[in-house]
């Protein structure tokens, strides 16, 4: 077990508050100065089930959920406390222990809730506990709980026991109770608490305690959020204020969170009948000069297919976002895949473009949101935010100030009034609104309402003023035009303002590793293990796929001689559009696939990249995949 | 100064206005009842004095999609279906439009028929303009959900095993706040009735039967049809919606008889428009949203000033 770090995790059935009071006290960490991390896994279901969520924190910046964990929090299951007389109960009761003591690691802390759970019914507990080294504490959380207030606060409970045997003042949490309650339920909340630390503190040796937690100062304010937060505050400091959507996990949160706070701003949230409804509207929405969004989750994406389309034909800007889920059709809806790659880069029929951005981070999901707002307004082009469960959910610790940025409320590449009247007209009348004299293939878009704008906007091929067309020449003139307009996005993005494709580790590094979106901050932290056993690796996260980085993708290829490709898919997707893109350095390319509905461990690369690619032999798990190189 | 100049900008206008000068012409068949739309259409918008600049004219897929290619306004020319969601969105991002959504019955009632269901059920302020042909015209003349049954073509070759669709108490079901049966044999009605469902604040449905006469020869558009408004053999009151869909169910039985029945149905002035419910709870602004876009003075609001709190 290390010492510095602490890596809680709180395990019981789904509706047991394991979310809410997770966040709670990840943010009660971040508050005393420590770096957090939070992982979600939880099933498709409402209630009951089981569902964890793990906490790591430390004083240095934490990038990953880390490999298994070293405290377990076990509540017990709410589906055991089913009041229906024919619920299926199983073994349903055991479950917050017995499924998850193959990841605590040696000396790790065990609280579990004896009101509700009974180590005796897993055969072989007490042996385990010896063998590993853990020390259990069963303490009747329930009991607890329901003397000082309500059965359900025995979550409190359990916090209040942690904070004991961790030693952690709990006035972080008090303070955070006292911030975030209604007064009704404080005051219980607060007794059970004090209850809980005064327990351990009476009746355990907490002098010597068996875990510790680091202290940690940050040198400026941080907030706490997720990479669905980012994607909604980039969107909003975008000046977006329209956004349509369909529910579907995980895509939902940044719908939620977009349409809980629109009203505040002045936007109009609308929630629709189906996914091309949603794009469709959003659509309309930037038509008609708003700054617009929409998006959903694979399978209501492929249902946007068709509007995508339109808007790459009628050149109206809009920004889609796409959360990955494990698939394919509705596959797992709650666990983490990056299979979806493919599906964002080539749906919708003929020759159509889009932008799409597949941020690794909080951080660069709010930059890269609002890059694909501009680009998407500028250039009017669909553009993408590709992410995943993983990073839609997880709660990270980052600077406020990186949210400290200046509004843009620019429309982008929109003609005026006053410009109309000298614009190109066509004999009709009408503004000839795709038509171009410029270098970068963008033709201005006159906005309904406005005086000699007059276009018709189609999604057939269409003349400079949009009447429909099937003339050769001007077929040649308008799909050249809206391919001219990919070479200037990526002058555009290699522009370097925005944090993108960041590279890692030491630039003179034998071996690389590649990998795109949420799996980035785990393959950084594999590599600085590696590079800490003596090995010489690098890591190249690249979150811009389209337009493909060709030149800087190029470059790293070239810097190493062999470069492992890391992604969260069964048919090593990245890997084959990187080398779609660039056309060589296929015998240097191998691939380490998971796609069991986890996402990676550091451990599982740094074993991956060893195994594999240093000592050439077969991985010892089914649970990650090694593709050679093509050459082998 | 405000950004759309041509919204509100109405003075007494000329129907030629809305015809987009030297090209293009239609392409639709001599006899096509698509004609009568777009002559109403232009009919009803000069008597509105609308500045063809502040409408917008939303079409889907078929050879009713084409409206907005003779018909000179702001046009978005969409997808198979896709007209509606388009529509409503433009007119909540900027309600100072005018905006009309058209299409066929396949179009609407087929492949769009979620989107017509919940536009009318939401009762946004718009006007929809169905071409009823009871036919797929621009694909040469399959059977359409408003075809009879029995309907016979290269798809159905014998006969269509299914009941034709009942548009007008569809939507009345779903919930539209006008709705009226107009046909291209009669421009004036059709006329009249477009400039009511443009001023009527909600959702304003019109089935309009258009005559196909290259792959519908036995569309019942051509008999003479009766004005239920004017007839003395009706009596409904068009507020009532009791009255209009026991009327509706009337009509939709006598038009496979062969009778064609045409007029006001059902006009709730009463019901808010859906941007109306929408403002009531706070969910949508006053001003045109649309409009802060184009304001140089509008300050606009930073995450960090107002969400940033809660995660600290």
């Amino acid at each position: 077990m290390t010492d510095d770090e602490l890596i809680w995790r709180i395990a019981g059935g789904s509706g047991d508050g394991i979310a809410s009071t997770s966040q709670n006290f990840a943010k009660a960490l971040m508050r005393s100065g420590l770096h957090v991390f939070t992982h979600r896994h939880y099933p498709s279901r409402i209630r009951g089930g089981h569902t964890y969520t793990e906490i790591r924190a430390s004083a240095d910046p934490v990038k990953s959920r880390g490999d298994g964990y070293n405290f377990l929090l076990a509540l017990g299951d709410s589906f055991a406390r089913n009041p229906q007389e024919n619920a299926y109960y199983g073994n349903e009761e055991v479950k917050p222990l017995s499924e998850n003591l193959d990841e605590l690691r040696e000396g790790g802390v065990i609280v579990y809730d004896s009101g509700l759970l009974d180590t005796s019914e897993i055969e072989d507990f007490d042996e385990r506990v010896e063998e590993n080294g853990w020390h259990v504490y069963d303490i009747d959380l329930r009991t607890m709980a329901r003397e000082h207030g309500r059965e359900v606060m025995r979550n409190t409970a359990g916090v209040g026991v942690t904070c004991a045997i961790a030693g952690i003042d709990t006035e972080w949490i008090e303070n955070l109770m006292r911030d975030a309650m209604p007064e009704k339920i404080l005051d219980p909340n607060l007794e059970i608490l004090q209850a809980a630390y005064d327990l351990v503190q009476e009746e355990y040796d907490v002098d010597a305690p068996d875990i510790s937690v680091p202290e940690g100062e940050h040198d400026e304010e941080q907030v706490l959020l997720s990479g669905s937060d980012a994607i909604a505050y980039g969107a909003l400091d975008e000046g977006c204020r329209f956004i349509a959507g369909y529910p579907m996990t995980p895509w939902t949160e940044v719908f939620t969170i977009m349409s809980q706070n629109l009203p505040e701003v002045g936007g109009i949230s609308e929630q629709v009948e189906d996914e091309i409804a949603a794009a469709a509207l959003a659509i309309g929405a930037s038509h008609a000069g708003t700054k617009a969004m929409s998006g959903s989750s694979g399978g209501g994406f492929a249902l946007m297919s068709e509007p995508l389309g339109l808007a790459e034909m009628t050149e109206t800007p809009v920004v889609l976002v796409e959360a990955m889920r494990a698939g394919p059709s509705t596959g797992m809806p709650t666990k983490p895949e990056q299979g979806d790659l493919e599906h964002v880069l080539y749906t919708s029929q003929g020759d159509s473009h889009r932008v799409v951005f597949a941020p690794a981070g909080a951080e660069e999901a709010y930059h890269q949101t609002r890059k694909a707002f501009q680009i998407a307004y500028e250039y009017q082009i669909p553009s993408i935010v590709l992410y995943d469960q993983k990073n839609g959910g997880e709660l990270q610790n980052v600077p406020a100030s990186v949210f400290d940025e200046e509004p843009n409320g620019d429309i982008g590449s929109v003609i005026s009034e006053e410009d109309l009247a000298d614009a190109p007209h066509d004999p009709s009348g009408k503004y000839n609104r795709f038509q171009y004299e410029g270098e970068n293939g963008v033709s201005q878009r006159s906005i309904p309402g406005q005086k000699g704008g007059r276009y018709l906007a189609t999604g057939n091929e269409h003349m400079p003023a949009g009447h429909i067309a099937e003339d050769p020449d001007n077929r040649v003139y308008q799909v050249n035009r809206r391919m001219e307009k990919l070479e200037a996005i990526r002058a555009e993005l290699d522009d370097g303002e925005v944090p993108n494709n960041t590279q890692y580790g030491p630039e003179d590094a034998e071996y690389g590793i590649m990998t795109f979106g949420s799996q980035q901050g785990t393959v950084e932290e594999a590599v600085d293990r590696l590079n800490d056993d003596g090995h010489s690796v690098k890591a190249l996260g690249v979150s811009e796929m389209a337009p493909y980085p060709v030149e800087q993708v190029s470059e790293f290829l070239e810097s190493v001689d062999e470069c492992l490709v890391v992604e969260m898919n069964a048919s090593a997707q990245f890997r084959g559009l990187t080398q779609k893109e660039i056309g060589k350095y296929g015998e240097k390319l191998s691939s380490l696939l998971k796609y069991n509905g986890n996402p990676f461990e550091p451990e599982e690369i740094t074993e991956g990249f060893v195994t594999s690619i240093v000592e050439g032999e077969e991985l010892p798990t089914h649970e990650t995949k090694f593709v050679p190189a093509a050459s082998d | 100064m405000s950004a759309f100049n041509a919204i509100g900008e109405n003075v007494e206008r000329d129907r030629n206005e809305y015809t987009p000068g030297l090209e293009p012409q239609p392409t639709w068949c001599p006899g096509c009842g698509d004609f009568g739309v777009l002559k109403a259409l232009k009919g009803a918008a000069a008597e509105l004095g609308l500045s063809p600049e502040e409408m917008l004219v939303v079409t889907g897929i078929g050879c009713s999609g084409k409206l907005n290619s003779y018909f000179d306004s702001y046009g978005f020319h969409t997808i198979h279906g896709r007209s509606l969601p388009i529509a409503r969105a433009a007119k909540l991002a900027n309600p100072g439009l005018t905006v009309v959504a058209a299409g066929g019955d396949g179009d609407g009632y087929g492949i769009g028929g979620n989107h017509f269901m919940h536009s009318a059920r939401e009762n946004h302020d718009m006007t929809y303009i169905v071409f009823n042909n009871e036919i797929f015209g621009l694909t040469k003349g399959q059977t359409s959900p408003t075809s009879p049954k029995g309907h016979k073509s290269k798809t159905q070759p014998h006969g269509s095993a299914k009941q034709p669709l009942r548009p007008l108490s569809m939507s009345l079901n779903a919930g539209a706040s006008y709705v009226a049966r107009t046909a291209a044999v009669n421009p004036n009605q059709a006329k009249d009735i477009i400039v009511e469902a443009i001023e009527h604040d909600g959702f304003s449905h019109i089935d309009f039967l258009t005559q196909c006469p290259t792959w519908n020869k036995d569309a019942k558009q051509y008999v003479p049809y009766i004005d239920i408004n004017d007839s003395e053999d009706y009596d409904i009151d068009i507020s009532d919606r009791k009255s209009a869909a026991d009327m509706m169910y009337e009509t939709e039985d006598a038009l496979n008889e062969g009778t064609v029945l045409t007029g006001r149905y059902y006009h709730d002035e009463e019901r808010p428009s859906y941007q109306q419910e929408k403002q009531n709870i706070g969910e949508m602004p006053e001003e045109p949203l649309a409009e802060r876009y184009f304001d140089e003075d509008y300050e606009w609001e930073r995450s960090y000033d107002m969400f940033l709190d809660k995660h600290k």
